[in-house]
């Protein structure tokens, strides 16, 4: 079972490397939800899996009866979750809010923070130009 | 419960909580933010000298003992970070009364801001990995908020960039943390301190570790992974970038210390061998970039990575005086940087551009910031008697007696480098004559609030350079902090047991 689930995340972290690659903000989004419930699986994975009961012990009882599944892997998947999702919806709208100022969901045609001369065309200060042609340019 | 510890991550959540609530009472919300910020200065402060004081303060919430529970620590290194945050927060809170629009304010401006500074403070302190994770997240929304906040096309461009990058670092990191978990079974740092050695297969945990370091790598900005950094820096107005100029980036080199110092230091040669060579690059790269420029925002977000590079190479060093060079330049870099990106606003707010082809006659016109400049650019490029020589001249002399001849080497040319640099921003913005002037001021410049004093203006500038002057003049008692978080670095015994108690 933890062999098939590892080779689950590996796949699903590979499809996701895929998307997020691909320079588009919409298939950036899914790579990051295949991401995000990828890495989940893998601590899940990490925490052991077991046929175990639940860690839960009579109100009498000192010591446990069985043994106990492990809940922190479980209380630390919910946090990522949680956090997940919160990240997830903020990426959503920033995305759409770029979409609708840039007008592209490309992130080749993304260059507005970057303009590929080092500054805009129309002033051509003499100081300027020899900033233009400088190594760093290729930013993103 | 030792209060002083939780205190620096209350305190701002609450400022945050209580300008929500005064959102639409501007006048009364700034003064707020102030005096918030103003108590968690304070607190901060008397956490470092109580720290200084007592050693390594720790508290376990809610009485649950180390390894179990949630660890609180503060030790030399932690506090000193803390502090920082605390004079950091209060300038730009300070500077914000001047310089930010009336529109970022009722967009929630200072609630963000409080989030983003108790974040910070959080991920200094926690002594457990799982939390370091929560605090990263929690910065990184606040900043992210902060980032893009005013909507212009050129933020929303650069915060593209920053959120996948940095998301994608946030995925690493807790990949990291999911298989170091399965590998020892504990997420306390100073547990894994123990729990580390005794992995079998050190290979993995070299992979682990190389997860870790490309994640904070990422968020620290080092060699081959900064590129967002300097896309994303200068877009938003200037007091956001300064809080993440001055915090964000030291972040991720904190941690990269604190796990590379307590936990990966079982395969020294290796792990920090790499970093030793990212170090390198990122000092070289960083300051070349910063010739290809001509806008003053863009050269000095080029710079954070140059000098970013200078703290990795004392950590990668990995000797006493080397990590006193990088605790020293942390510390350093955080008031120089955030203090020059504050100069930059005030030009911009005088001259009216970030551009240097557009600004001139600084000097001329405004003596008084030239001055100001004068002194933090050359701190900055590493000239005696500011801090900025002491930094380099620990890191440079660490690096020549752990015979690191071409990383001291490089330490060296990177200085004058950036002094080349510093000397560009220098004659285009306020030697030159002021340009003339039929070029149109920009336009984002009307929606700008009016400037309501100087005072708030300059106050904040003129106490950062005097903090860099104090550094420098006498920079015994300085050291000697930097030297006691050393101390404590290289002999995480002292960390472990005031964490555990001494129980293992």
């Amino acid at each position: 079972m933890e062999t098939l689930l590892s080779v689950i995340c590996g796949f699903m972290v590979a499809a996701s490397l895929y998307l997020m690659l691909s320079g588009n903000l919409i298939r950036f989004i899914f790579g990051l939800v295949l991401a995000t419930n990828a890495v989940n699986l893998l601590i899940f994975v990490a925490g052991r899996l077991s046929q175990t009961h639940p860690p839960l012990i009579d109100p009498d009882a000192v010591i446990p009866a069985q043994s106990l599944a492990n809940a922190l892997p479980q209380a630390l998947i919910l946090t990522a979750i949680v956090i997940g999702f919160a990240l997830l919806t903020f990426v959503f709208i920033l995305f759409y809010r770029a979409f609708q100022a840039l007008d592209t969901v490309e992130t080749e045609l993304m260059r507005v923070s970057e303009p590929r001369q080092g500054r805009d065309a129309e002033e051509g200060g003499q100081a300027g130009v020899a900033g233009i042609h400088g190594p760093g340019g290729e930013g993103a | 419960m030792n209060w002083l510890v939780v205190l620096p991550v209350i305190v701002p959540f609450a400022m945050a909580a209580v300008t929500l609530c005064l959102r639409n009472h501007l006048r009364l919300q700034g003064r707020a933010a102030i005096s918030g910020a103003l108590v968690h200065f304070v607190v901060c402060m008397f956490l470092l000298a109580r720290v200084a004081k007592t050693g390594i303060v720790t508290v376990q919430i809610g009485s649950w003992p180390a390894p179990f529970g949630i660890t609180l620590a503060a030790d030399h290194f932690s506090a000193i970070l803390v502090a920082v945050t605390g004079i950091l927060g209060l300038s730009v809170t300070a500077y914000s009364r001047a310089e930010i629009r009336v529109g970022m304010l009722a967009a929630g401006y200072q609630p963000l801001l409080h989030i983003l500074i108790g974040g910070v403070c959080g991920a200094f302190l926690t002594g457990d990995l799982f939390n370091l994770y929560v605090w990263f997240e929690v910065m990184l929304m606040a900043s992210f908020g902060l980032l893009v906040m005013g909507g212009e096309k050129q933020q929303l461009d650069g915060g593209v960039k920053y959120v996948m990058i940095n998301l994608f670092a946030t995925l690493l990191f807790i990949s990291g943390i999911g298989l170091l978990y399965g590998m020892t079974g504990t997420l306390n740092m100073a547990d894994l301190h123990f729990a580390v050695q005794q992995v079998e297969h050190k290979g993995l945990l070299t992979a682990v570790a190389a997860l870790f370091m490309t994640a904070f790598g990422i968020k620290a900005g080092i060699f081959p992974l900064f590129f967002w950094l300097p896309v994303s820096y200068h877009t938003p107005p200037v007091d956001v970038s300064t809080i993440m100029a001055g915090l964000l980036t030291k972040v991720g080199v904190y941690a990269l210390i604190r796990m590379f110092t307590l936990v990966f230091i079982f395969d020294i040669a290796y792990t920090h061998g790499i970093l030793l060579a990212a170090g390198v690059l990122t000092m070289i790269v960083g300051v070349l970039g910063t010739a290809a420029f001509y806008e003053f925002r863009r050269i000095l977000s080029f710079h954070i990575i140059s000098q970013v590079g200078y703290m990795v190479l004392g950590l990668a060093l990995f000797t006493p005086l080397a990590l006193t060079g990088a605790v020293f330049f942390l510390v350093h870099n955080m008031i120089v940087k955030a203090n020059l990106f504050l100069i930059s606003g005030v030009c911009r707010q005088k001259a009216g551009s970030f551009d240097l082809g557009r600004l001139g006659g600084l000097y001329k016109n405004h003596g008084f910031i030239t001055i100001l400049f004068f002194i933090s650019a050359f701190s900055l490029a590493g000239f005696p008697p500011l801090s900025g020589f002491w930094a380099k001249f620990l890191v440079i002399r660490a690096g020549l007696e752990a015979k690191a001849y071409v990383a001291a080497a490089a330490a060296i040319v990177v200085g004058l480098l950036t002094t080349y640099s510093m000397t560009k921003i220098w004659a285009e913005a306020f030697w030159k004559p002021a340009p003339a002037a039929e070029s149109v001021p920009e336009p984002e410049l009307d929606k700008q609030g009016p400037g309501q004093s100087d005072f708030w203006l300059y106050a904040p500038i003129v106490v950062l350079v005097m903090l860099t002057l104090a550094m420098g003049l006498l920079p015994g008692p300085f050291v000697n902090l930097a030297g006691s978080a050393a101390h404590e670095l290289m002999n995480p015994g002292i960390y472990v047991e005031a964490v555990l108690g001494g129980g293992r």
